[in-house]
């Protein structure tokens, strides 16, 4: 499809829901307008309302404590996927006595850590980096320890033909296969250190996004809500898309998709 | 021609002793555990000399354990029974004497050809940028001088065998195993490569055992033809030297007529195989 048409109709489609956003809130369609934008707000408000705060210092803020709990999440859920996922891939025994455990911790719903997170680290960003660890661990743990495993028998046989040690196998083979897994889940894995951050905020702190959300939903104030909202999706669209430029980087060897050979 | 089939593997190294065979086996036999516990007879009984220099092809249908051979000549896979004799030394564990080519891809596809060329010189302790340079220069001698930088998946079926092929010269082993590597090619990629091998090869001769399944192109190659029988428990049924003229174009060898009457005498014999295989055999 022609590019210029297919971007027209996406922006179509955003005006459209806007717009019947706009008309059902400001004019009396459904019912009386008042009541209607204490639910619902307007688009007009709520745009405004997020530029007005996009414009003072505090919103900043919280955004930087919210970058730093996503990052500092990532930074050690990565890293220590990427250990235990070696050292499992690579233990067998290991791998086999601890395999319920960590499908029993897998399959825990995170969020209901957030209150001990609070209780053990307190309400600053370290219960929240706690939060988002638990989350990244296991996506990035399952992939590096799967990459480790699935490495190519040829490829590892011809790199024992070419005579390389263990450690040369680990450096040549070994980690970048995992490395490729873990890049693949990067997505998921940033989302997640964000979810973390922001859940944590909004279940107990004093600074965040999810903070500023819930201080406005505590009081009613709609648009502060979906502001909020709003400026946190722009956020993760940010962090995704340098996600997307790290990802290229990284992975210039692997064939596009569709585009084999 | 037809009483010369059953010269026996045991004549041929017989006469060929004056020298120390590069890769002997001496009744190499390899089992494999199957699911359920089964085990699986690959090959039985194989005697396998190869003298250094010298250009051995292996042919057999399909399922008679040629890779088999190779992996137990490379010190992958060790065998139930018997011997495997690197220039007269016991095999403890991986061969570091030879070269492996592979049917499959093997090259790692996280680095670019000159890095995949590269690293094989690592395990010698060789420096980095030497290594390199090195590596360019063999990249150069297999026609790739102008896509060091490419990842193997920019690159063709026919190049990565290229990037492959300087990747095990460029450690200078004394022993070649190829695994039917030119197989995923198309007919005329296969000739040049084959070509290309014969040239290289030329220049320094290795001992070299060559498996395919393709009996044109292990006789235009070699110095003899080594037959399997079909699967499983597969022996050696045939062993064929290949008088013909060196150095060779393995496109125009096959025109001549020495060539048509080798190809005869051995396929006389490996048809038999051939026909056994596809009837199922006993398996």
């Amino acid at each position: 499809m022609n590019r210029l048409l297919l971007l027209a109709l996406q922006i179509g489609v955003g005006l459209a829901g806007l717009g019947i956003w706009h008309v059902l809130t400001v004019y009396p369609v459904l019912g009386e307008t008042r009541q209607i934008q204490f639910f619902f707000s307007t688009p007009g408000a709520v745009l405004s309302r997020a530029w007005a705060e996009m414009l003072t210092p505090e919103i900043w803020g919280h955004l930087w404590i919210t970058l730093q709990e996503t990052v500092l999440a990532f930074v050690f859920g990565a890293a220590g996927g990427i250990a235990f996922g070696f050292l499992f891939a690579r233990n067998a025994l290991l791998a086999a006595v601890f395999d319920p455990y960590i499908k029993a911790a897998n399959a825990l719903p995170r969020v209901v850590l957030a209150p001990i997170f609070a209780l053990w680290f307190g309400l600053g960003i370290w219960s929240k980096v706690a939060l988002g660890f638990t989350l990244v661990f296991f996506i990035v743990f399952f992939n590096v320890y799967q990459g480790v495993r699935e490495v190519s028998p040829v490829v590892l046989n011809n790199a024992r033909m070419l005579g390389l040690n263990e450690r040369g196998l680990l450096r040549h083979v070994y980690w970048p296969s995992a490395l490729t897994w873990m890049f693949s889940s990067l997505h998921t894995a940033v989302g997640f250190a964000l979810v973390g951050a922001v859940v944590g905020e909004y279940l107990g702190s004093s600074a965040g996004l999810g903070y500023k959300i819930h201080e406005a939903e505590s009081v009613f104030d709609v648009t502060g809500v979906f502001a909020g909202m709003l400026i946190l999706t722009v956020f993760v669209i940010v962090i995704d898309a340098v996600v997307t430029v790290i990802e290229n980087r990284l992975l210039v060897w692997r064939p596009q998709a569709g585009g084999q050979g | 021609m037809e009483g010369s089939r059953q010269g026996s593997s045991e004549a041929a190294s017989a006469a060929a002793t004056p020298l120390q065979a590069a890769v002997r086996l001496d009744a190499v036999s390899i089992a494999f555990t199957l699911k359920g516990g089964k085990r699986y007879v690959a090959v039985e009984g194989i005697d396998l000399a190869v003298r250094p220099g010298e250009f051995v092809a292996v042919v057999g249908p399909t399922g008679s354990g040629k890779s088999t051979i190779l992996n137990a000549a490379a010190g992958l896979l060790k065998p139930a029974a018997g011997r495997v004799e690197i220039f007269g030394q016991p095999l403890p564990r991986l061969n570091a004497r030879a070269g492996y080519l592979f049917q499959a891809d093997a090259l790692m596809p996280w680095k670019t050809a000159l890095d995949n060329v590269a690293v094989a010189l690592e395990p010698q302790g060789v420096r980095r940028a030497e290594a390199r340079e090195r590596a360019r220069a063999w990249l150069g001698r297999v026609g790739l001088a102008t896509f060091t930088d490419r990842y193997p998946h920019m690159l063709s079926g026919g190049q990565r065998k290229r990037v492959a092929l300087a990747q095990m010269l460029i450690r200078d082993p004394e022993i070649l195993l190829m695994d039917e590597p030119f197989g995923p090619l198309d007919a005329q990629t296969r000739q040049i490569m084959g070509n290309l091998l014969l040239d290289l090869w030329a220049q320094n001769r290795k001992a070299v055992i060559f498996v395919t399944h393709d009996l044109e192109e292990a006789i235009a190659l070699s110095d003899r033809v080594v037959v399997l029988s079909a699967g499983p428990a597969a022996r050696v049924v045939g062993d064929f030297p290949v008088p013909l003229d060196r150095p060779r174009d393995i496109s125009e060898i096959r025109l001549e007529s020495r060539f048509h009457d080798l190809y005869r005498e051995i396929w006389s014999c490996l048809r038999v195989e051939v026909s056994r295989a596809y009837a199922g055999g006993p398996a």
